[in-house]
């Protein structure tokens, strides 16, 4: 629908060694009065699986949000691959290359599966092209259908599928977009060991050709599929850019965030916390 | 300067209208995202009690039928309110649009009902001998049953701040408001909260009836002269928020009044609504805006 | 559906539209089509022989005036449903500009009527000096033809920009439409110099028509069922197109489109000015039928009116809209002639029952046999275990 072209910046993609195409520095905003994030940095690589961990109210989903245009942040920048995020409409920054998923998985439940995904593979076609009447499948489409296992159901209205299947339509509609980073907010929560896995697995697959960014609470999942992780806690950064390894081995860490993720199993602070889930769970 | 003057006062009085009109509407469209077209009808209601009620009481009780009319029909308002909100509303939760729709149809019932009752002519309710007339103040002149309108718009105002913002009851209406499922995990008795003030809402609505009827006759279609005006002084003033109705009743009322003495009455309706559109570029939800995060 | 190869899948909402190049199966392809296409393009079939043959045969000169009547209110109910049902935009101040549309034609056809350099009567009545400079491009028809859809589309464009910008939407949205519907009757009552106030407009000609007669009339009556099915098509058009996908996903997920890369607000800017231009050809039409337009039939319960049709023939489907406009226009004429304070009750009541109980109209009929044929499929060799419920929602009967 939109005009937009991307305006791709030069890109200076090493793979032999990496840099940061996401450099995000001094990141601060407010919320009347509340301070939800404070002086924020955070480096992602081409190609890397990034997870940004920390206990409710952390902030994740907020830097999640401001990377994707939704909030705007009182301070700082966002640069991907050269280019500065902030301030640009939503769809805009989509067509920078940057794909986001949400904590509940939102696909469109009236649409099949492929009509959803040729929709979200549209993105580029103007008005004209998008008043014609699609016939065939395109191949990306095919591809994210292939990948997420999602070929059987190809025909169904996404309204139909289990919790699961939406969450991995949703990652595959941001695949046919072919994006450069990917920000996947809280992609296992409520599914079973066996999805998660799977999820992981796609994550992988994804993150073949772009940068991934996690936001997840799960730690296992974390442990099995993360390159590098950033630890937040009270809108700061706690722990910024380290292996799962020396998260695991982090004291600090220990005490705010692991500590308390066992806590939140036993659901002993669930309902302390309880707000916080609630306003960030409507993003 | 009288002439401005003149013209303030007018608008102030428009406004006091339009905020006695919406108050109820600030209650049942900001808590529970329900748009009631009958709302309307429900201020008409509430002037035809007031007509009822001095038909019964006969000509000696003029003033004794109007103020007895108050409470009468906001009882009267408030249950229509009630059985509105039971009976369909309630069902439709979650279907804003599809509520708007229900209520309107509700509407025509209710103005049709109205005409073979009391006859498609409009009919007269008789002032108050106090309300007649009225005075100067700094060179401008005052009727009596304008000042009432306001005095009534500022006890009703505070009626309603009073019960939100003191009573236990208001409490929970505002948690409700503000985020039900939270509210009914915390042991809210949402079903109650939401019928208590749906009898509030549309009882206020029945208040604002009885105070029009001292501006002109009353018909079938009273109601629907002001609903709009009414509507817009809610969105404007930002959901469900006590202040931003009362802050945009009165703008709203003065903006009309000015517009309308420099310009002319039916230029002045567009212009003031272009004014809305323009003033909701900048503030979407209103001039008391919620904080929230998130896309809600 | 659409994104299938398989032909089965890719027909199945509605009859297939599109280009397709003659060859061998041509013909059961294209006007047969498969299974699921036979009852819809039956239905098509003989609603058009009874609307082009028997109707025109049959019926009185004033009913098929009252026929003309209801196929224009038609046209608006085609952009409503687009609107709303498809894109979730509750649009309550139609009126405006099907208003629009009604006042551009009906002040050519004064000036038409009035002659070269003259004024329309009622202004002379008014005691106007000058033709006000408002009017005078109007003695165009060709600017007229262009006013009669581009005023009306450049309106709801501006409105849906600013208004869809600051993501105003749902209720809000709802009652700005209607507030403006509102501000446009006082409007048009306030200028009487300029609108002749609530007398309106008045006409006799149309094009060198000549209203008063019967021949003329049915010729006026074929350009109204022309200009349906131009817009009928059009509207499936949209409806089946990756446009109509959209539009539905910006109604049940606006900001996941947002997130998509798309502009939500151009997605409804689009439906919202397209119903907008249906609307204004609409009045444009009304005008010569009537013979009258004025701000009685533009204001808020007229328009509010015309999403009834609608939601009695099905929100979601265009041909569903199209019957609700026939169906609720007949039934108000019926009854309102037996008993007028009836049908006012019966139409509260019609809002009340199908909206709150029956959201699907009409069309939801047609659903709920399909889906109950599928489940009855589902038992046999072969068959396709396609998902029903999608058409419910977005693909149906365009």
């Amino acid at each position: 629908m939109s005009t937009d072209t991307a305006t791709a910046a030069p890109t200076r993609r090493d793979p032999t060694a990496p840099w940061p195409i996401l450099q995000i520095r001094g990141l601060g905003v407010t919320f009347g009065g509340f301070q939800a994030l404070t002086d924020v940095d955070l480096d992602a690589r081409q190609g890397e699986v990034h997870f940004l961990i920390g206990p409710n109210g952390a902030g994740k989903t907020t830097l999640v949000d401001i990377i994707t245009g939704l909030t705007k942040p009182t301070t700082g920048s966002v640069r991907f691959d050269d280019v500065e995020l902030t301030g640009h409409k939503e769809h805009r920054i989509v067509h920078l290359g940057v794909g986001r998923s949400f904590q509940a998985a939102t696909v469109f439940e009236a649409l099949t599966v492929a009509e959803n995904l040729d929709i979200a593979a549209s993105f580029r076609m103007g008005l004209r092209g998008l008043l014609r009447q699609a016939r065939g499948r395109r191949p990306e489409v095919a591809e994210a259908l292939e990948v997420t296992g999602l070929h059987d159901v190809a025909d169904r209205p996404a309204g139909a599928l289990a919790h699961g299947q939406k969450q991995w339509l949703e990652i595959g509609m941001l695949l046919t977009q072919k994006p450069r980073l990917l920000l996947l907010d809280e992609p296992v929560a409520g599914m079973s060991p066996d999805e998660r896995t799977r999820t992981g697995d796609l994550v992988r697959y994804v993150a073949k050709d772009c940068t991934v960014l996690v936001v997840e609470h799960d730690m296992d999942f974390m442990r099995r599929f993360a390159d590098r992780v950033t630890v937040l806690h009270e809108g700061k950064v706690l722990k910024a850019d380290a292996t799962v390894a020396e998260v695991q081995a982090d004291p600090v860490v220990q005490e705010v965030y692991i500590g308390r993720a066992k806590d939140d199993r036993n659901s002993v602070s669930r309902a302390a916390a309880a707000t916080d889930t609630t306003t960030e769970e409507t993003a | 300067m009288e002439q401005l003057l003149s013209q303030i006062f007018v608008g102030l009085s428009i406004g006091s209208i339009l905020l006695l009109v919406a108050l109820g509407l600030t209650f049942t469209f900001g808590q529970m995202g329900v748009i009631n077209m009958a709302h309307g009808e429900f201020i008409m209601a509430g002037a035809y009690t007031t007509y009822v009620l001095q038909q019964a009481l006969g000509d000696g009780a003029t003033a004794t039928a109007f103020l007895l009319a108050i409470p009468v029909a906001l009882v009267v308002a408030g249950t229509m309110g009630l059985l509105l909100e039971v009976l369909l509303i309630k069902r439709l939760y979650g279907r804003p649009l599809d509520t708007l729709l229900v209520t309107w149809g509700v509407a025509l019932i209710l103005q049709q009902a109205a005409r073979d009752i009391f006859g498609a002519q409009n009919v007269e309710v008789k002032s108050p001998g106090w309300l007649d007339g009225g005075t100067t103040l700094i060179g401008v002149d005052v009727a009596y049953n304008r000042l009432f309108i306001m005095a009534l718009a500022v006890a009703a105002t505070a009626g309603a701040w009073y019960v939100v913002s003191k009573l236990k009851q208001g409490r929970r209406m505002r948690a409700v408001m503000q985020n039900r499922q939270l509210a009914a995990a915390s042991g809210v008795k949402t079903a109650s909260v939401d019928r208590r003030t749906f009898f509030l809402g549309s009882g206020l609505a029945g208040v604002a009836g009885v105070a029009l009827t001292q501006l002109g006759s009353v018909g079938p279609t009273l109601g629907t002269n002001y609903i709009i005006d009414a509507f817009l002084v809610v969105v404007a003033g930002g959901l469900g928020k006590l202040r931003g109705a009362v802050i945009a009743a009165v703008v709203l009322g003065l903006c009309n009044s000015l517009i309308e003495y420099w310009t002319e009455a039916s230029l002045a309706k567009v212009i003031v609504f272009a004014l809305i559109v323009a003033f909701l570029q900048f503030r979407p939800q209103g001039i008391v805006a919620q904080e929230t995060r998130g896309l809600a | 559906m659409n994104t299938s190869t398989d032909t089965t899948g890719a027909a199945k909402a509605a009859p297939a539209g599109g280009t397709g190049t003659p060859g061998p199966g041509w013909f059961k392809r294209r006007v047969i089509g498969t299974k699921a296409d036979v009852v819809p393009r039956i239905t098509f079939a003989v609603v058009a022989f009874l609307l082009i043959v028997v109707a025109p045969g049959m019926l009185t000169a004033f009913r098929l005036d009252l026929l003309a009547k209801y196929l224009v209110f038609a046209i608006v109910a085609v952009g409503i449903a687009l609107a709303w049902g498809r894109g979730g935009m509750l649009v309550l101040g139609q009126g405006l500009f099907f208003g629009l549309g009604g006042y551009v034609m009906a002040m050519h056809l004064q000036l038409a009527d009035a002659g070269p350099g003259e004024k329309p009567m009622f202004m002379s009545l008014t005691g106007a000096s000058d033709l006000p400079g408002l009017w005078e491009p109007f003695r165009s028809p060709v600017f007229t033809l262009v006013m009669v859809v581009a005023l009306p589309m450049a309106v709801a464009t501006l409105l849906g920009l600013l208004v869809f910008r600051s993501r105003v939407r749902g209720p809000y949205f709802a009652i700005l439409t209607q507030a403006l519907a509102a501000a446009f009757v006082i409007l048009l009552v306030g200028q009487q110099d300029l609108t002749g106030g609530t007398n309106g407009l008045t006409v006799s000609t149309f094009f060198g028509l000549d209203l008063a007669k019967n021949s003329d009339k049915l010729t006026l009556y074929f350009i109204v069922l022309a200009v349906l099915l131009v817009v009928f098509l059009i509207a499936r058009q949209m409806v089946k197109s990756r446009y109509g996908q959209l539009l539905v996903a910006v109604r049940d997920g606006e900001d996941r489109v947002r997130f998509l890369g798309y502009s939500p607000t151009t997605v409804k800017v689009v439906a919202f000015a397209t119903a907008a231009g249906m609307a204004g050809v609409a009045g444009a039409l009304f005008v010569p039928i009537v013979g009258i337009i004025s701000p009685t039939s533009l204001g808020i319960v007229p328009s509010i009116e015309m999403v009834i049709w609608v939601a009695v023939g099905g929100r979601v489907s265009m041909a569903g809209a199209i019957a609700g406009a026939l169906l609720v226009n007949f039934a108000k004429t019926e009854l309102s002639e037996a008993m007028p304070s009836g049908w006012l009750y019966a139409q509260g009541l019609l809002f009340i029952l199908v909206v709150a109980f029956a959201p699907r109209g009409l069309a939801g009929v047609g659903d709920w046999w399909r889906e109950n044929r599928d489940r009855f499929d589902r038992f046999r060799p072969g068959a396709r275990t396609a998902a029903p419920a999608s058409g419910a929602a977005a693909g149906e009967g365009a």
